[in-house]
């Protein structure tokens, strides 16, 4: 069935990668020296990368489209790491992260990829915390973990709400280092436009000063994306505004393949749409899951406040379905669950398009402890919800503000109101085992690529990937190519495939700047993200990913003979910008929905209403769907599938219980 | 949903580029929300203008959920707005008046040059960093991470220190231009965990001297910077600079 090589290595499971890295060549100290790296994006993956190849010997040079590396959107990842360190003593191992990470992404991920990802990740919080990222400890001194969905087990390290931003502080530090050290060119506010391919090898990139509107070419003996999801096709996502897929698209249009793109996940604890106005929206950390209860009012159309419903009139429906992982369940199955509720009309606020979150009787129980602790015995309620409420308050304090500064609502007293929203991508660039796309040369990491998280990736897992990628497989396994280039002298930018290069980028830049149609960049970005949501967003079926592919094809050819660009190419534009990344967007909608269309089973964050239980829930078609998706761009916006078949010998394939 | 009633006079500062005078310019917007942050109104504003064919406002944002550290408005002569522990992009206009007049300005310090309109240079805040702001420990050198119990008032305290986002709200507000906050709060981060003492003397040494290099001003301890600083960076961190830095001139043997 498959038609590409994965370059899985042969051997046990458990022993693929030991043997890899012991085995893999390697590239001499003096070589290093001439090998010239570039990393795109400056994120965990990215800087990550960027910082240890450099400390290896290799001249790096990282770009980032932010005015500083330390901007990166994996800064605003709340709940936390996983790794399989067992500190807790509750059965944790290896193999449990593996398996959950398997069973999590709904059996659409490969095997040796995840078991290495489980592998590594203790690795990684003794790297973090040697660097100084202060992780959250107990009286004891030693770190503290927490759990999260999709698990039995306590294996999430994190820092209060702010465990990304510690984590990419510590990548940012460890790569500003290197910058002082002379060892990475930092390139800041360039946005990389197009990858130069010399010999079917990818050898640089054309990438664009977005201060001065240059338009720079860079030579790399490898090229490295590290440069995050696609969530922003929806438009609102809680992506930051810059996110984009360009980079990716770009890699696409060269040759790369593009894996999975209909596998995205719907996040379901998100600050409810408020108006017309929004232009993103916020996360609320799933770790909030750990301590707040789920429900809808029992009857329809209930308008009374929260407060005054009676405690045997609300439905905590998780709770309810799914007794065993109640409101810990995954995100797909909590997000479709939201839906399903308020779909039905059972919905709250002034949308009707929420569910409650609900931390008192949580609160309560906190205070009972803290109560017990300082010798008060029977406290009252009050006493209770007082000594709880400072629990939840060192627990979540900077979430509980940032929804109350958004809301106008204090969250201390009320109930909050979610709903899902956008929030990752899992898929991506197509890689190998080495993290190489179907491009020589060209490497993809992080959130960008598509490896390691099936149809469903489970909360503190993105950022597990996004380090393990950068500090401890990328650097291995690029070796195994470079070692090989270690002969080639660095290309002179005058090359014409250089030229070329800079010449399609020039044209697409003056070609969007002269159309000067009558609307906006983000009138076009808000129809497609409308028409994503509806058709390709948590619930999709055959008659409306075809609509779909017709309206965004429409929309396509609207938007090249009707957007204006105000402003020219030879200054800070940031109009310019946002519409170089709202074409590709449109190109890759397209691919999303031909793919979500193309896979005619349910699995994950691709539901299709056609394939489902009776309960409602998620139904795989194992035998013909056991594959990754991978499209390669053909000219005029056609793809072309090729299939990776997925083999599980270590895990018994089954249909997915929470229950 | 809320379609809005507001109507607001903004004066925003308009700088073509760095070689050009800038000046502020007068705008009046109406149907604003309150409901909107201070940033989605400045998206309709942009929206009119590109509308009428005019050039809409550049400033920086990104992450619009107060943890990057792009949006960096100056509002009415404060940073990141009138209220207190947030950033621009988490204001929201129910926190101005129908009817209000709203000054919108760059952070202003010499060593963050105006690129255009509402966008600086920070990059003056990564080269001090790059002089010593980390732990010199390459990939794969680590030992398990639970073999160094670190006491929880201490982690705690780096973790208050590390909240910095480095968005420039203290150089901003200071009437010294100075980066004291900025640079103090990395320097405790790690002066008060085991991990960063073999480096301690060595790196205050170094980050002082970058920071005086780029041209930030002194402290004079007037405190406007722990007032305005959307994340509630202490004071105390520029005490345990400066005690850490006369330590290192005085007492430890290294001097950079």
């Amino acid at each position: 069935m498959s038609d590409i090589n994965s370059n899985i290595p042969e051997g046990e499971l458990t022993s693929k990668w030991t043997k890899y890295k012991s085995s893999v060549p390697l590239v001499n100290p003096s070589n290093k020296r001439t090998i010239e790296v570039i990393i795109v994006g400056s994120g965990l993956a990215g800087a990550s990368a960027a910082a240890t190849l450099a400390e290896m010997g290799y001249k790096v040079k990282c770009f980032c489209f932010q005015d500083s590396p330390r901007r990166a959107h994996s800064i605003a990842a709340q709940g936390g790491i996983n790794a399989a360190k067992n500190y807790q003593n509750d059965g944790d191992s290896t193999y449990r992260l593996f398996y959950d990470t398997i069973k999590g992404g709904d059996y659409r991920a490969r095997e040796a990829n995840v078991h290495r990802l489980a592998e590594v990740s203790a690795n990684i919080i003794d790297q973090c915390v040697a660097q100084g990222v202060p992780l959250a400890r107990e009286y004891g001194g030693l770190l503290d973990n927490r759990s999260f969905g999709g698990t039995q087990v306590q294996r999430t390290f994190y820092a209060a709400g702010q465990t990304g931003q510690q984590l990419l502080l510590g990548a940012y530090s460890a790569l500003e280092r290197q910058i002082g050290m002379g060892k990475v060119e930092m390139y800041t506010r360039h946005e990389m436009l197009e990858v130069v391919k010399i010999d079917g090898k990818a050898r640089g990139i054309i990438a664009r000063n977005l201060i001065t509107g240059e338009i720079e070419r860079h030579f790399g003996h490898a090229v490295v994306l590290g440069t995050g999801g696609y969530g922003n096709v929806f438009y609102l996502s809680t992506n930051a505004m810059g996110s984009n897929v360009t980079a990716a698209w770009k890699a696409h249009k060269q040759g790369a393949y593009f894996a999975n793109p209909c596998y995205t996940q719907i996040h379901p604890t998100c600050i409810p749409v408020s108006g017309d106005h929004q232009s993103k929206l916020t996360l609320m950390s799933e770790s909030l899951r750990n301590d707040g209860r789920i429900w809808v009012p029992k009857k329809k159309d209930d308008n009374r406040k929260a407060s005054e419903i009676p405690e045997d009139e609300r439905d905590y429906y998780l709770e309810r379905r799914y007794p065993a992982f109640g409101n810990l369940v995954p995100r797909d199955v909590a997000s479709r669950a939201a839906k399903e509720r308020c779909d039905a009309g059972y919905g709250v606020g002034a949308s009707k398009l929420a569910v409650y979150l609900d931390f008192k009787a949580n609160t309560e129980r906190y205070g009972r402890i803290e109560a017990s602790k300082s010798g008060i015995h029977n406290p009252d309620k009050e006493t209770c919800m007082r000594l709880g409420t400072a629990v939840i308050k060192e627990k979540y304090g900077n979430l509980f503000d940032m929804y109350a500064q958004i809301t106008g609502e204090n969250p201390y007293e009320t109930p909050m109101r979610i709903y899902p929203a956008v929030h990752y991508t899992m898929g991506g660039l197509w890689v190998d085992y080495n993290l190489m796309t179907s491009v020589p040369g060209l490497y993809c990491t992080g959130e960008a690529n598509f490896s390691d998280h099936g149809a469903n990736r489970l909360g503190a897992s993105a950022l597990m990937q996004g380090l393990a990628d950068g500090y401890f497989v990328l650097p291995y396994t690029i070796g195994a190519y470079l070692s090989k280039e270690i002969s080639v002298k660095a290309i002179p930018t005058d090359h014409p495939a250089f030229v070329e290069a800079e010449e399609r980028a020039k044209g697409i830049l003056n070609k969007l700047i002269n159309i000067k149609g009558t609307k906006s960049v983000d009138h076009f970005h808000k129809r497609l993200g409308h028409i994503m949501w509806e058709k390709c967003g948590m619930a999709r079926n055959e008659k409306g990913l075809k609509e779909a592919i017709e309206e965004i094809r429409a929309l396509r050819a609207e938007f090249w003979s009707n957007v204006r660009v105000p402003g020219v190419v030879e200054e800070l534009n940031p109009e310019l910008e946002k519409a170089g990344r709202v074409a590709d967007f449109i190109e890759l909608g397209e691919l999303m929905c031909i793919d979500a269309l193309n896979r005619n089973e349910s699995c994950g964050g691709h539901f299709r209403e056609e394939y489902q239980t009776e309960e409602g829930e998620a139904l795989r078609d194992d035998e013909n769907f056991a594959y990754v998706a991978a499209w390669e761009f053909k000219e005029g916006v056609n793809f072309e599938l090729h299939k990776e078949e997925l083999k599980f010998e270590n895990i018994k394939v089954a249909q997915r219980s929470y229950k | 949903m809320s379609t809005g009633n507001m109507n607001l006079t903004l004066k925003v500062w308009r700088q073509k580029n760095n070689k050009t005078k800038g000046a502020l310019v007068d705008y009046k917007l109406s149907g604003i929300s309150p409901d909107m942050s201070f940033l989605e109104m400045f998206d309709v504003l942009n929206e009119d203008l590109i509308t009428k064919g005019e050039e809409p406002v550049v400033f920086d944002h990104d992450c619009r959920e107060g943890i990057c550290g792009m949006c960096s408005m100056f509002i009415n002569g404060r940073p990141h707005g009138p209220k207190d522990l947030v950033t621009t992009c988490q204001l929201h206009m129910r926190s101005f008046k129908d009817g209000d007049t709203i000054v919108v300005e760059p952070w202003r310090a010499a060593a963050f040059p105006v690129v255009k309109d509402l966008t600086v240079d920070r990059s003056a805040f990564d080269r001090v960093i790059a002089a010593g702001g980390f732990i010199s420990v390459n990939t794969g050198n680590a030992q398990d991470a639970n073999n160094l119990p670190i006491p929880k008032m201490k982690a705690d305290a780096a973790f208050e220190a590390a909240a910095c986002i480095g968005c420039g709200a203290c150089v901003a507000t200071c009437k010294n231009a100075s980066a004291m906050l900025f640079v103090s709060a990395k320097i405790s981060q790690l002066a008060l965990l085991p991990q960063g003492q073999p480096e301690r003397y060595r790196r205050v040494q170094s980050m002082v001297a970058q920071m005086d290099a780029e041209g930030f001003g002194n402290c004079t301890n007037t405190g406007a910077c722990e007032a305005e600083c959307p994340k509630g960076i202490s004071l105390e961190n520029i005490a345990l600079m400066n005690r850490d830095f006369a330590s290192a001139k005085f007492v430890s043997e290294e001097t950079v």
